[in-house]
């Protein structure tokens, strides 16, 4: 695999987290507890889709150096398959209740932000200019989720089993978040992608602290899933992605 | 607050441009008529004001090219595109041949660039201003501190840009559009935008 083809899988993974998030997200909308976070839900997806934009925006670009004809933005959100999206395993749960897409997304933006802010380091320009700029939005959706991960936690006896589970069914998705691949220690030794073994900790001080906060428990160490970054998904993904692309792929070069 | 670049005259204003270019419009004029495009979500507010027009300049290689640079605010902003079309279509109203966009992402868009003036329209329109200033979130991995990056949690609550009381409560991180926060006044009962301090 050439420096290319490998910087073009981890710019896959950058962007299809946010898409696939961005996508469950959306399906909130008109469904959202209160119209508040209705909102709230949809402008957190409105950030991670335009951020999945310029990741997969910049793959194109290095595509087209190892093949004959890169793909758009589009062509990739839309016309690849399952296996071949690069996205966390988390970030295709589905929406469940609304403690579930909580815990999702707290769990998720604690390690987003950390992430983000390790890749503005990086000594590719292009990925720390998308970092930086897309850390400032992680930083405010890491700061709602947690707020209302104490909300659930610490609120009503309900509410509290609710984020619990939440928490527990989820939690198995977390560990592939800090196991780089050959690929991504390639790409690390370079200097271009961000250490992910290095966020395990941070990530786990902030977790611990908010569920502290909401008397909630964080599960004992457990079997971790893994195959997102080789395209080994659970079986949410193709459900997720008939809908996300029947448009374009039953109207091929549909415009607006 | 960082002031937007001034733009580069090319030959001074008033002096005859150089053959080939005689109809070109003035850079300093360009400037002025881009600047006025407002924001379609906040039409009280300008480019200029917002921080976003980071410079208006011919290109090096193509005298009848103007580029345009702008720094976007949210990743996700639907606005965005109309503002691109809306500078375009000022630039080529103006007389510009043709027009190139470029975005700019770093340093990423901070609402430190938001001009004074700016902030008196958004409070005169009722949406809060972004208190104070603040500067991009450290590049560190060591913990996530979210006091400071919040309005949430930052020490003085926003003043309602009604009644001006800053006995006021924060509803939702996320108000109408991705750019601001939804408050409430406690002295006045009215509810407000806050455009958040990014």
């Amino acid at each position: 695999m050439t420096r290319d083809e490998q910087l073009f899988d981890y710019l896959l993974r950058l962007g299809d987290s946010p898409l696939i998030l961005a996508q469950r997200l959306g399906e909130w909308v008109g469904h959202g507890p209160v119209l508040e976070e209705d909102i709230a839900q949809a402008n957190v997806g409105l950030d991670l889709l335009g951020q999945a934009r310029m990741w997969l925006s910049y793959a194109g670009e290095v595509e087209v150096r190892f093949r004959s004809a890169g793909r758009d933005e589009d062509q990739l959100a839309f016309l690849r398959d399952a296996g071949d999206f690069r996205n966390l395993l988390l970030a295709e749960q589905p929406n469940g209740n609304f403690a579930d897409t909580t815990a999702r997304q707290f769990l998720f933006d604690a390690w987003h932000l950390l992430l983000l802010r390790a890749l503005a380091g990086s000594g590719d320009a292009r990925i720390a200019g998308i970092a930086a700029k897309s850390a400032k939005e992680a930083a405010y959706h890491v700061e709602r989720s947690g707020d209302w991960v104490i909300r659930l936690g610490d609120g009503t006896d309900e509410s509290h089993a609710k984020i619990q589970t939440a928490i527990d069914d989820l939690w198995m998705y977390t560990g592939e978040m800090f196991a780089p691949d050959p690929i991504e220690l390639a790409l690390i030794e370079a200097g271009i992608a961000a250490d992910v073994r290095e966020l395990a900790t941070p990530w786990r001080q902030h977790v611990d602290a908010v569920f502290g906060a909401a008397t909630l428990k964080a599960p004992e160490a457990m079997f971790m899933q893994q195959g997102g970054k080789r395209g080994a998904h659970t079986e949410h993904l193709g459900h997720l992605l008939a809908e996300m692309q029947v448009l374009p792929r039953a109207h091929a070069g549909a415009r607006w | 607050m960082i002031a937007a670049p001034a733009p580069r005259e090319l030959h001074a204003p008033g002096v005859a441009a150089p053959s080939g270019f005689a109809s070109r419009p003035a850079l300093g004029a360009l400037w002025e008529i881009i600047a006025d495009v407002p924001d379609p979500e906040i039409p009280v507010v300008s480019v200029v004001e917002l921080g976003i027009l980071r410079g208006v300049e011919w290109d090096p290689t193509d005298a009848s090219t103007l580029v345009v640079t702008v720094t976007p605010t949210y990743s996700g902003c639907p606005a965005t595109d109309v503002i691109m079309a809306s500078i375009r279509a000022a630039a080529i109203g103006a007389g510009v041949a043709r027009v190139r966009i470029e975005t700019r992402l770093f340093p990423a868009w901070t609402t430190d660039w938001m001009t004074s003036e700016g902030r008196r329209k958004l409070r005169d329109y009722g949406i809060a201003p972004p208190d104070g200033t603040r500067s991009n979130p450290p590049s560190t991995t060591t913990a996530i501190d979210v006091a400071g990056i919040s309005p949430l949690r930052r020490g003085v609550p926003v003043a309602c840009p009604r009644c001006g009381s800053r006995q006021t409560q924060l509803l939702s991180q996320f108000g109408s559009t991705a750019c601001k926060a939804h408050w409430r006044c406690l002295a006045c009962l009215e509810p407000f935008d806050y455009f958040k301090p990014h």
